[in-house]
């Protein structure tokens, strides 16, 4: 993909797109590269001798229960997110994308929760779900639920999943609705008369159609469950209590910045980063396309 | 006013040679109609002398100076796209200015220019527009207006019609003539369509696989096309070609079906037996019972006349245009008027002209 | 289907909406109670007029934990403007640069910035810091803002929209006389001034919202954005006067909100039209 008309010179050029590279090496490369370097290396407890270990952070990561425990832990919560956001925003997109009356107006309820930050979700549920001073949580206290997800590592894990959830609805129905809209309406048409009614028609017609927005978003919602949730999960319940909500880049953060296990934590981030590739690359592969959102 | 020769202008993309050596003159003032079918190089003919590709070889000169170092803005040029190309969030006013303010013209005179032209166009109430409220031939004008403002030294119009409906078409072509005409600036106009050629140039340069194959004025691209491609390619319903030979010392032809029509305008060179090519315009053919007998395949009433295809004894097609109304029986009997015969040799397609010594 | 009412539609959708506006609207009400009141659970839905005076007091004076309010609004408009814009410059310069023109190892560059894709901040978390540490960067608004502009899915936008640009139109633009920077400023932002707008609220947006970050580079309170310091407010133990956190939580909602609700037509455009 080239443009065919084109302006003549490269000194121009190369000046207009140093900015931006000189910030992606800085920013990017080298920390990247840092964290390959560190991930390698080991350091004693004092902080005054760093070797060469080689893989064996790596090492050490797989044969750990506990990072295991995590990586299990974090592809259940990723799951469980981007089933829960993209199946809700669905249910909406299809109900938005009917002829009714204030349509224009349920939209706008539904796009503006996309500026809701992570952390504010987070911040919000706590205000609804707090066992003292939360609406639902006093309810389900005075029902009889023993509710305090602060020391009950299932329902902790409940809350954080439905607060990041929550948060990415918006994201998906604005996606789903375009999708949508961009189904030519005698498509649709056409499978009325063929007698394709409600479920079934939406299944076989109206779900392959709309196939590669659903599977862009996908990619999208699982990246976001595994990265952009620190802020909430972080602000709920800093991974815990224990470690029932340490997802890895919970974990990431915690070694690195609290434990100072430097080796570790860079190690998880080089894996990290391998699956985002691989995920990104993925997604190129079978859309040829660029992703959304920031 | 300037004058515009190309010197055996060549351009390859690459392997594939898309223009083989052009010559051409222009007169100062002249429209000069460059026509052929898609592919022909006839618009990469026009980029080149706009300077938005470099020919592979050969000249260009406008006013005898070359413009190969030249940039396209630096040649005094101004050209109207097929696609109008307007800028779609400048005004109609902007759109026209946008060039004169690059160069630098005071705003007064930016302003006279621009309303000038655009009163010439019949844009004055279009000024505070933008291109999506105006029509496809509103948006036509202010692309012309673009390219009148600069005041340049040549004209260039790539098919600028082209995206028109038909009776706009008309109406256009008539106008740009009009246009031209009045400002006196040497044009260069690029078409497929030869109705267009015909109306709008002073002279026609005929391209077929990019070499140019005739250089004439209409009406002698008409009644002595240099080929059969040009023969074929201008004129509705298109003439027909009839394989024959070359009889009677040179001075008649002989049909594949044996009908021996004399030369009006002299003879032509060769010995009996050489193989021709004879054409004859639909418009020309006469209608005579005793003639050959024409199988109507299909009547075109087109009101004022009549076009009738069918099939000679030998299976080829023939059409024959009529005025007025159109037969009503199954075959028709046609003949060829030796002053309107057209003779080409079989082999290279060129045209023979009479008179030459046996 | 006409004249009927189309009632499970109508009802989803409200449905979904009061989802939405349901926490929004328990914070904007609990904001203006009493905090002792709402310590023990005695939340309502209507809010109290009354209670209005808090916003100024948390403004000027903020709550446990966290500085006044006036200021975490200020570095976070700051950080999301200059993020916003910087991004934005940033980005349709090297788009206009890798699809307008042909230079020695363009497709090299391109490549580059195409891998910061891959590489969002939570992964580089720790080596990023240090770079920072190295550069100095560490608690100044600089370090809060320059690491996030690099990253490359507006000029992926960008580039998308560039090569769509009709040759006609540059070739126009040459002949009359425009030359590459003429042409940027004169043609190619405006016509792409959609995406521009759809670009702004999305980095507003994330500007606005960034937490692991921030919490990162920046340990002096002066810093603060308002969504670390709502975070910090929650995090106390000690008496949170719920009503000021609420009322903060509501100012931190604001500026983002207004933003997208504003520019909502273009910003649904840019984010769906740029991916068909």
């Amino acid at each position: 993909m080239e443009r065919r008309t084109i302006f003549p010179g490269w000194l121009l050029p190369v000046a207009l797109v140093l900015p931006q590279l000189a910030l992606t090496v800085v920013f990017f490369l080298w920390p990247a590269g840092q964290a390959i370097w560190s991930s390698a290396t080991r350091t004693d407890p004092f902080g005054i001798h760093t070797r060469f270990v080689g893989v064996e952070n790596f090492a050490d990561l797989f044969i750990d229960p506990l990072y295991i425990d995590t990586i299990w832990r974090s592809v259940l919560f990723c799951v469980c997110v981007a089933a829960l956001a993209m199946g809700s925003a669905m249910v909406f997109a299809v109900a938005a994308d009917r002829e009714i009356r204030f349509r224009g107006l349920y939209r706008i309820l539904l796009i503006w929760p996309y500026a809701i930050a992570p952390a504010m979700a987070a911040v919000l549920w706590i205000l609804l779900l707090h066992p003292q001073i939360g609406l639902i949580g006093r309810w389900l206290n005075r029902i009889g639920v023993a509710w305090d997800y602060k020391l009950n590592g299932f329902q902790a894990m409940l809350v954080v999943i439905l607060a990041s959830a929550w948060k990415e609805v918006s994201y998906n129905f604005i996606f789903l609705l375009a999708g949508l809209q961009s189904i030519p309406r005698s498509v649709i048409e056409a499978a009325r008369m063929d007698g394709a009614r409600g479920f079934f028609r939406f299944r076989t017609v109206v779900l392959p159609l709309l196939m590669p927005t659903v599977f862009f978003l996908l990619v999208v919602n699982l990246v976001y469950a595994a990265f952009d949730t620190f802020g909430t999960i972080w602000a709920m319940t800093s991974g815990g209590p224990g470690k029932a909500t340490e997802t890895l880049v919970v974990k990431v953060y915690r070694d690195g910045m609290v434990n100072q296990d430097i080796g570790s934590s860079s190690a998880q981030s080089v894996v990290l980063m391998l699956g985002v590739i691989v995920l990104t690359a993925l997604q190129f592969r079978f859309l040829g396309r660029r992703s959304g959102g920031a | 006013m300037a004058s515009l020769v190309l010197k055996d202008l060549s351009k390859s993309f690459g392997n594939v040679a898309v223009l083989h050596g052009i010559d051409l003159t222009m007169q100062s003032g002249e429209m000069l109609v460059i026509v052929g079918a898609s592919g022909c190089g006839k618009s990469t003919l026009l980029r080149l002398v706009a300077g938005l590709e470099a020919p592979t070889s050969g000249r260009i000169l406008l006013d005898e100076r070359d413009m190969a170092p030249l940039d396209p803005a630096e040649r005094d040029i101004a050209m109207v796209f097929q696609n109008y190309a307007l800028y779609p969030h400048m005004t109609v006013f902007d759109n026209m200015a946008y060039g004169l303010r690059i160069r630098g013209l005071a705003r007064g005179d930016i302003k006279a220019r621009v309303e000038s032209a655009a009163d010439m166009l019949g844009l004055l109430p279009l000024l505070g527009r933008k291109p999506r409220q105006l029509s496809g031939g509103q948006r036509q004008r202010v692309a012309m207006g673009r390219a009148i403002v600069r005041q340049p030294k040549l004209f260039l119009f790539d098919e600028p019609l082209s995206n028109l409906d038909a009776k706009l078409r008309v109406q256009m072509r008539a106008e740009i003539r009009r246009l031209q005409r009045r400002m006196g600036v040497t044009s260069l106009y690029v078409t497929h369509d030869q109705v267009e050629a015909m109306t709008l140039g002073d002279r026609l340069l005929v391209l077929h696989q990019g070499r140019g194959v005739q250089l004439a004025t209409p009406m002698e691209v008409f009644d002595r096309p240099a080929n059969t491609y040009v023969a074929g390619f201008i004129g509705a319903p298109s003439m027909n070609m009839l394989p024959a030979t070359l009889s009677h010392g040179g001075t008649a032809a002989v049909t594949s079906l044996g009908a021996v029509i004399p030369f009006a305008d002299g003879r032509r060179p060769g010995e009996d037996g050489r193989r021709l090519i004879l054409g004859i315009r639909p418009e020309h053919v006469a209608l005579d019972p005793a003639g050959v007998v024409l199988q109507i395949d299909l009547v075109e009433p087109l009101g004022s006349e009549t076009v009738v295809i069918g099939r000679l004894p030998d299976g080829d097609l023939f059409s024959v245009k009529l005025p007025g109304a159109s037969p009503s029986a199954e075959t028709i009997g046609v003949s060829i008027p030796p002053d309107a015969l057209h003779v080409f040799d079989a082999e290279t397609g060129l045209r023979l002209p009479g008179g030459s010594a046996p | 289907m006409n004249g009927r009412i189309d009632w499970p539609a109508h009802v989803v959708l409200v449905l979904g909406a009061v989802l939405f506006l349901l926490p929004i609207w328990l914070v904007v009400t609990g904001s203006t109670l009493d905090p002792d009141a709402i310590a023990r659970g005695e939340l309502s839905l209507v809010p109290r007029l009354g209670g209005l005076g808090v916003y100024a007091s948390v403004m000027t004076e903020g709550s446990p934990g966290a500085g006044p309010v006036w200021r975490m609004l200020m570095v976070s408009a700051g950080m999301a403007l200059t993020i916003a814009f910087g991004k934005i410059i940033i980005s349709v310069l090297s788009a206009y640069a890798v699809t307008f023109f042909r230079f020695p190892f363009r497709m090299t560059a391109f490549w580059i910035i195409f891998i910061t894709l891959m590489l969002p901040v939570e992964v580089r978390i720790i080596p990023t810091y240090s770079v920072m540490s190295d550069l100095g960067l560490i608690n100044t608004f600089p370090g809060l803002t320059v690491p996030l502009i690099a990253s490359a899915t507006a000029t992926l936008l960008f580039r998308q929209t560039f090569l769509a640009v009709p040759d006609e139109l540059m070739e126009a633009a040459r002949m009359d006389g425009a030359g590459p920077w003429r042409f940027l400023k004169d043609i190619l932002v405006p016509v792409s001034a959609a995406n521009i707008a759809a670009l702004f609220v999305i980095l507003f947006v994330y500007g606005w919202n960034q937490y692991l970050w921030p919490l990162l580079v920046a340990t002096d309170p002066k810093l603060d954005t308002i969504v670390i310091g709502i975070v910090k407010m929650i995090g106390t133990e000690t008496k949170t006067e719920w009503n000021r956190v609420m009322a903060t939580a509501v100012l931190a909602l604001l500026p983002p909100i207004a933003v997208v609700m504003l520019m909502q037509r273009w910003f649904v455009k840019g984010l769906t039209e740029g991916d068909k």
